[in-house]
């Protein structure tokens, strides 16, 4: 691309920083971040391609902190009056704000730690390898209605500050969800990797597909505590609430947050760690402070919450990496959260060698397609095998009370086989003790990692089984 | 080079890549917001972006692109990329897409703003937000919110047809919230609505919301919350305020008419829909005083434009006529799918996003009654209003709702406040248990509706007032 859009990252930040320094004062201390971002979707329905989308975009974030006052101001505009523009309001808006007293400064100097690995060929896909993947998808469905999408993503970013502190990442991820869909009934497969060459489309399609004919003639259930084995999609909602109501620095540091450091607060086999190198993920948030593992709850004891700048000077303790955009109204939270998996493997063997773990082979079909959930859906008595959890809603923040509902599948477990497919539950029920001490009673061995619905957020388990969930209502209210 | 300049080398350069019909929006939008917490200011933001995005239809196939650079050369890069992701789609083709005919037209539509929301001095503003949050804060709440938002949106619409419109929209609002934290949970109070009361005007709309005058009541509220009696569990009759009612309406009703949705367009995302187009025309969707328009045209609601981003021109169409489904929310390629003779509903959160089908004011026309009228004439129920939690089925049937704040009612009386108020129930059955309607209308703004993939933040407004159902399932809790 000509013009201003071709500036590198770098460049741009170095010269906001500048531009702060020639219009503010060398008193004014700033911090910016120049992100570049490639973004492409292609997405289906009724088992065609229907929408089909990219946009390649700049985006800089600037915050100001000038005689006890902070602003922020941000833009895409990054020609040479575009960037005097930005720094211009920004400095005036930051004269017009009342005193900020809390101001934590900003990051020092510090080493950058290596993003993952870029893969090229995902950072620069064409919609051609999108739409084959959607083709094979579509194929392996066998003539069930398919509908999802297939995701690439590249972000280049680079950030710099008046303390003298700069940082450089670049990330790339792919993802790809689909549904397959027969009778009414759906079947969802659902995963991100850091190479698009690691999504096999027909594997998933096939996956989706065996999950919905599994589905099909529902029979409603009487609401009431069931034991369940919750497979990686849900469990991915799992993750992305605590992350966000619990191990949220801001909400803790208000009293907001169930989540106190140092108790026993869920059941052994629970460690939880945010890793945002350990897959697509930049190497340093907004604020410039280096990203790495952190390890939140470690064998059912709640070790520590995430935190920016400000919450940590807040409650005396260091950054962790978690300041996002707006992160002062909502607060730094995990977004890149794995629940280990179990140390061993379970009773069920896995597949045999060179076969795949997605769609195994032998008796794995229908709606347990993977040795993991096999293996846990082997010790249940009477339960339920879920496959995702949908419209999940906090009722109260502090106790994590939630509210939703099943989706694409959910089956009635008797004596450790899928007895018949089950029509959808809403439930209610508090995240912190449906994984409280006792209540895990089983891990799968093979962490999957879901993708959200932005690029470079993501949530990675092993299906779970847990001794009781709540369910409050069926589908007919 | 211009706007429309970019748009239309975008356009023809999509067409001169094969497309068979393009449209380009070139969109320049500024949006601010501040937050207080409890009497500081917390966070003071303006972005502006500025950008194309242009859509091509080749053959069967939609394809999309969006740049930031006007650019002549950026703009001939994006229709021709445009057209390249649209001829991609034909790998896995769908059925002949059509578009229902739209007027071409030359115009230029502006809102009503009375007070630029960006011309009023950040002190000013700042100082509301300070002074109300410290108000909440002094009268007992542990944390005091204040927030406004403004955007300030110009497009400019050009399509291989012939149009070529401008607009320029300013929406704009805010609200202040208490939250009190007890020993196990928290409750909070929030003033006109969580997040806020927004529109299509100026200031002028924050000023008549009169922050400051409530902030006292919501803070002691919160507070008397924490020791409040539980909803109670079972079935009951339920009074709903008008706030909580417009989301009612978003929920249950908004989303189910989207065309996508009936089509399975939106199937593994947002979901599908339980109404089927077949039953259009003849389907019972509630009791006979429940008449929900689709109204773009309403001055001031934030769900109002002049065109939408396909170039179809506002128009208001029944949705539910007297208990009755009677009408969607369609595009043109949706509604021709459907064999429907006219969309208008399609609008894009940005110029990078491909326009959609999307809620403009779906609203629910008013009632006979009071608000008091209905109290006194209800023996035994529950009133709830402001909404705390919302969640509901992927084909919008099976809801559940909490709201900040209950009271019983006895006896035509207003009685106790209640904690934790949630109800429950499936969209046509409680819309058929709509018996008393009030006139007390209130068009409220719903500035954070997601839908689509990549995700697309969608403005939309809901007139609604309250009202009463019958044995409605309350008090669901963990």
């Amino acid at each position: 691309m000509n013009g201003p859009h071709a500036r590198s990252e770098p460049d741009l930040a170095g010269q906001v920083i500048e531009l702060v320094r020639r219009l503010g004062g060398p008193a004014t201390q700033a911090e910016v971040v120049v992100t570049r971002a490639d973004v492409a979707l292609t997405r289906f329905a009724n088992s065609f391609i229907h929408q089909n989308v990219a946009e390649s975009g700049v985006g800089v974030r600037l915050r100001v902190h000038a005689d006890g006052r902070t602003a922020a101001g941000g833009g895409s505009v990054v020609t040479a009056d575009g960037l005097s523009a930005l720094v211009e309001r920004t400095l005036a808006a930051a004269r017009l704000c009342p005193p900020d007293p809390a101001w934590p400064g900003l990051a020092p100097p510090a080493p950058t730690p290596s993003g993952a690995p870029v893969d090229e060929a995902t950072a620069y896909a064409e919609p051609d390898e999108r739409a084959e993947r959607v083709r094979a998808f579509v194929a392996a469905a066998g003539g069930l209605d398919a509908a999802g999408y297939c995701r690439t993503a590249l972000r280049s970013s680079a950030f710099a500050n008046s303390a003298g502190h700069s940082a450089r990442g670049r990330t790339a991820e792919a993802a790809m969800d689909g549904i397959a869909r027969t009778g009414g009934a759906d079947g969802v497969a659902r995963l991100a990797a850091d190479r698009l060459a690691d999504l096999d489309g027909a594997v998933l399609g096939a996956r989706a597909a065996a999950k919905a004919r599994a589905a099909a003639d529902p029979v409603e259930l009487v609401p009431g505590r069931y034991e369940v084995v919750l497979e990686p999609a849900a469990v991915a909602d799992l993750l992305q609430n605590l992350s966000f109501y619990g191990f949220n620095g801001k909400r803790y540091a208000e009293r907001q947050s169930f989540a106190e450091p140092g108790v026993a607060q869920f059941d052994p086999l629970v460690t939880l760690v945010d890793d945002p190198l350990g897959g697509s993920g930049l190497p340093f948030d907004v604020e410039g402070t280096p990203r790495g593992p952190v390890t939140l709850v470690d064998a059912g004891t709640t070790r520590a919450v995430t935190h920016d700048r400000r919450t940590a000077a807040e409650v005396g303790t260091v950054s962790t990496g978690h300041a996002v955009a707006g992160g002062a109204t909502w607060g730094p939270m995990p977004r890149n959260l794995r629940l280990s998996p179990a140390a061993a493997a379970p009773a069920a063997a896995g597949p045999p060698a060179g076969e795949s773990e997605w769609v195994g082979g032998g008796d794995l079909s229908g709606a347990v397609v993977d040795p993991d959930t096999a293996a846990l859906v082997a010790g249940v008595r009477r339960g339920l095998l879920v496959s995702d959890l949908w419209y999940t809603r906090v009722l109260d923040p502090k106790s994590l009370v939630v509210t939703g509902l099943t989706r694409n599948g959910v089956w009635l477990v008797e004596d450790g086989v899928v007895a018949r497919a089950v029509r959808d539950f809403r439930f209610t029920e508090a995240y912190p003790r449906a994984l409280g001490p006792g209540a895990v009673l089983g891990l799968g061995r093979r962490p999957v990692r879901q993708p959200d619905r932005v690029d470079g957020v993501w949530w990675e388990a092993p299906a779970l089984r847990l001794a009781s969930w709540n369910f409050t209502g069926g589908a007919s209210g | 080079m211009t706007e429309f300049d970019a748009a239309s080398t975008a356009v023809q350069a999509a067409l001169d890549a094969g497309a068979r019909y393009a449209d380009a929006r070139v969109m320049h939008r500024r949006y601010e917001s501040m937050s207080a917490r409890n009497g500081d200011i917390e966070e003071l933001t303006q972005d502006e972006s500025v950008g194309l995005g242009v859509r091509a239809l080749v053959g069967s196939s939609w394809g999309f692109h969006a740049v930031p650079d006007l650019s002549d050369a950026a703009a001939r890069d994006a229709g021709r990329r445009a057209a390249r992701t649209a001829a991609a789609s034909a790998r896995v083709p769908g059925p002949p897409i059509d578009l229902v005919p739209s007027e071409p037209v030359t115009a230029s539509w502006a809102s009503a703003c009375e007070v630029d929301p960006l011309g009023v001095a950040l002190s000013t503003k700042g100082d509301l937000l300070v002074e109300a949050t410290k108000l909440v804060a002094e009268h007992g709440a542990d944390v005091a919110e204040g927030l406004y938002q403004v955007w300030d949106t110009a497009k400019w619409f050009v399509s291989s047809e012939g149009h070529r419109i401008d607009q320029r929209i300013r929406e704009c609002g805010g609200g202040i919230s208490a939250t009190s934290i007890g020993d196990g949970e928290t409750q909070r109070r929030s003033y006109p609505s969580y997040r806020g009361q927004y529109g299509t005007t100026g200031w002028e709309l924050v000023d008549s919301l009169d922050l400051t005058a409530h902030a006292a009541r919501i803070a002691e509220e919160s507070r008397a919350l924490l020791t409040a009696p539980l909803c109670p569990a079972g079935e009951t009759d339920l009074i709903l305020g008008g706030e909580q009612l417009a989301l009612q309406i978003h929920e249950s009703v908004g989303h189910a008419i989207e065309l996508d949705r009936i089509l399975g367009w939106e199937a593994a995302f947002a979901g599908t829909s339980w109404l089927d187009l077949a039953q259009l025309g003849s389907l019972r969707y509630g009791s006979e005083l429940m008449t929900i328009t689709i109204d773009p045209t309403i001055p001031g609601a934030l769900g109002s434009f002049g065109y939408d981003d396909e170039g179809s021109p506002a128009v208001k169409r029944d949705a539910v006529r007297e208990g009755r489904w009677v009408g969607v929310l369609a595009g043109r390629d949706s509604a021709a799918v459907a064999g429907l003779d006219h969309g208008g509903s399609v609008r894009a959160d940005g110029w990078a996003r491909l326009p959609m089908v999307r809620m403009t004011n779906v609203g629910l026309e008013p009632g006979p009654h009071t608000l008091e009228e209905i109290v006194a004439a209800t023996d035994d129920g529950v009133l709830m209003d402001v909404n705390r939690s919302w969640s509901i089925d992927d084909k919008r049937l099976n809801f559940q709702f909490g709201c900040e704040i209950g009271w019983e009612i006895r006896k035509g009386r207003r009685g106790r406040m209640l904690r934790n108020p949630t109800y429950t129930g499936i969209g046509p059955i409680f819309w058929r248990s709509m018996d008393m309607l009030s006139g007390e209308t209130v068009s409220w703004g719903t500035p954070n509706c997601g839908k689509g993939q990549p995700g697309q933040v969608g403005h939309t407004g809901h007139p609604a007032a309250p009202a009463r159902f019958r044995d409605v399932r309350v008090g669901v809790r963990a």
